[in-house]
């Protein structure tokens, strides 16, 4: 078993980590505070071949594999957690499960021009009345003739209004079981931003990530083509959890990238802060907090590379996953409280990182399934 | 059209510099980027391919890790590499490198060749006139802007307080300023080829036309008497003085000093 990165995925790093720094980090703080959505910097990262990552080539990609994409994310959220999200939902969320799941016509219409970056998605599971169960959501998707024609609506969604593509799924059939009881069949479609009937609602004002666009979306007799279903018919819940297995690795990486980014300010700022006339990282109460940090980061590190390494290696990988996510997550929400312990009443003011950062580690033990979710998952494998 | 680009490794700026006891620097103990004149050179290179097609490639003297900079390129776009390595060349100045990286391009087809105008390193701007006069091509140094006109350059080069717009036949050669342009980034699935790729590795006897006695360190007429790192600059000394007090004592320290 060997723990260090090969030369290859070495160099990749020094490239997420030197783009990030140079183009990303210069516009965190603005991100934050306009709420706006950074498109130049998507941009930029369309250019450079980002928003493809671990797409095979002949669809468009970059033809790397999870582990480049999950240090690309990992990277992206030291300094900046909206930019990673962003780059963890297109991904995971939407290129994903075309990839698996699409047929071929549907792969080199929406793939490409989504993995080159030409394109933005966005996934849509979601709904008011349908978090952590999932099973609750009301959308219909009816077949009139040719067209699919959906009705309903999702909420909190990222890449809400600037994606092009969405994954939204959607009731195709209730069915009654031997008992009596109604069970709801989903499917996965892709919707087009331009579908007729397809509008957004209220954009969500939120406690971090604020530069990330998340929307209400509303389908009203939303008319897609038939061609458009995703997978089989009646596999839209599958084909759900799945994706979200991938994109819990995402957001994992995310929430790495996130306690990362607050360590390195941490042992940079109590190196210099000096109080009792010396530097505040010479006291033990510091050092051993610092220890107990780098630790935990380590640990969370491991899990959501080794999640990595199972998604390219394995056909199911949900513990892996979950266990990253709900591991990476907490020590985010962790370590950034504690930096800002550590950087005291400036640890409190916006004007320093990361306050900011302790507000984005929140989300990632809510979102792509909760904490709780995870534990879900995990202890149903070890009690299976 | 086909460009052969100069890169070099040299140490991280960002990283402390070690010497060899010769005096020389101890290479295999610093960090290592790719020289950023040399950047510029390799960026000037990949846009004319954009523009109007080219083969690009990249050629480097150095250990064994220098591949580390030619993957660098071919991850940016370059189309092959060569390394030239062999324990005699080690130790070399800017003659025997001048003269071993002739020895490796008079087995290559050009129509340009692009080295950075200096290295960071050692700072002397020679190499890349030296090659030229090595393989007779004309030079156009100091290089702010390249244009291909059919067979010609059309180059800006720039002086301290204006440039010169020079036109040269190719085959020729050109030093790069790293104001020249703003390299690329390379691209992950760039990277993950570029390691799939296989750098030419040639050693002194892929050298042609060249003479033992112009290689390495033995070749070498440069004799480094000795070399340190940034000598400190010491504490100072500290007063406080009301403004009028000041400047006496400023004016007495320089002309204690002989300053004025």
């Amino acid at each position: 078993m060997d723990f260090t990165l090969d030369k290859k995925h070495e160099m990749a790093r020094n490239l997420f980590k030197e783009f990030a720094e140079t183009e990303v980090k210069p516009l965190a703080q603005e991100t934050d505070e306009t709420e706006e959505f950074p498109m130049e910097t998507v941009k930029k990262m369309q250019k450079y071949g980002f928003m493809g990552i671990p797409v095979p080539k002949e669809y468009g990609g970059q033809g790397c594999d999870p582990l480049t994409y999950t240090m690309c994310v990992e990277e992206l959220s030291k300094v900046c957690a909206t930019t990673g999200v962003v780059v963890s939902a297109h991904t995971s969320l939407c290129v994903d499960p075309i990839l698996t799941y699409g047929t071929e016509e549907q792969k080199q219409k929406y793939v490409r021009p989504l993995a080159t970056g030409e394109k933005l998605g966005a996934f849509a599971l979601t709904e008011p009345g349908a978090g952590t169960d999932a099973q609750g959501a009301q959308t219909k998707a009816v077949l009139d003739g040719d067209e699919w024609v959906l009705n309903g609506s999702k909420c909190f969604i990222t890449n809400g209004k600037v994606a092009d593509v969405y994954i939204v799924i959607a009731i195709t059939s209730v069915v009654e079981d031997k008992r009596g009881r109604k069970k709801k069949n989903f499917s996965a479609f892709i919707v087009d931003k331009d579908a007729p009937g397809f509008s957004f609602g209220t954009k969500e004002k939120k406690m971090g990530i604020r530069g990330s666009s998340t929307y209400e979306l509303i389908f009203e007799d939303c008319r897609i083509p038939k061609e458009n279903l995703l997978g089989p018919e009646g596999k839209g819940f599958p084909i759900a959890m799945h994706t979200l297995d991938g994109g819990r690795i995402g957001i994992a990486a995310q929430a790495l990238g996130i306690a990362e980014g607050a360590f390195e300010r941490a042992v940079a700022y109590t190196k210099e802060r000096k109080q009792f006339g010396r530097s505040i990282a010479a006291q033990q109460n510091t050092q051993f907090k610092l220890a107990d940090m780098a630790t935990r980061i380590e640990a969370a590190q491991l899990l959501v590379y080794k999640a990595a390494m199972a998604k390219a290696t394995q056909k199911v990988y949900s513990v892996e996953a979950a266990k990253a996510k709900l591991f990476a997550a907490e020590t985010a929400m962790a370590v950034t409280t504690e930096v800002v312990q550590l950087f005291g009443g400036y640890g409190y003011i916006r004007e320093y990182d990361v306050e900011r950062m302790m507000r984005d580690a929140k989300i990632t033990e809510i979102y792509e399934g909760t904490s709780e979710v995870q534990r879900m998952v995990i202890s149903g494998a070890v009690l299976k | 059209m086909k460009i052969v680009v100069c890169i070099k490794q040299v140490p991280d700026t960002k990283g402390g510099v070690k010497f060899n006891p010769d005096g020389t620097l101890d290479r295999a103990a610093m960090l290592a980027i790719m020289n950023p004149d040399d950047k510029a050179g390799l960026e000037a290179a990949l846009r004319i391919k954009d523009e109007i097609g080219a083969e690009v490639t990249v050629l480097t003297m150095g250990l064994p890790k220098a591949d580390d900079v030619l993957r660098e390129a071919l991850a940016m776009g370059a189309d092959n590499a060569i390394l030239v390595t062999d324990r005699v060349l080690g130790g070399a100045d800017t003659w025997a490198t001048s003269t071993t990286i002739a020895g490796a391009l008079r087995n290559i087809d050009y129509d340009l060749i692009i080295t950075g105008r200096q290295a960071i390193d050692g700072d002397t701007a020679q190499v890349g006139p030296q090659i030229a006069e090595h393989l007779g091509l004309p030079v156009i140094s100091y290089a702010e802007d390249i244009k291909v006109d059919g067979n010609s350059v059309i180059v800006k080069r720039q002086y301290e307080d204006r440039y010169h717009e020079v036109k040269a036949q190719m085959p020729c050669l050109i030093t790069a300023l790293s104001e020249l342009n703003e390299p690329r980034y390379m691209t992950p699935g760039g990277i993950f080829d570029a390691y799939d790729k296989e750098v030419t590795v040639w050693g002194r006897a892929d050298l042609k036309d060249v003479d033992d006695s112009n290689l390495g360190l033995k070749g070498s007429p440069t004799k480094i008497a000795k070399a340190s790192d940034k000598v400190r600059k010491g504490a100072g000394e500290k007063v406080t003085l009301d403004a009028a007090e000041s400047v006496t004592y400023l004016m007495d320290k320089l002309k204690e000093k002989h300053v004025i």
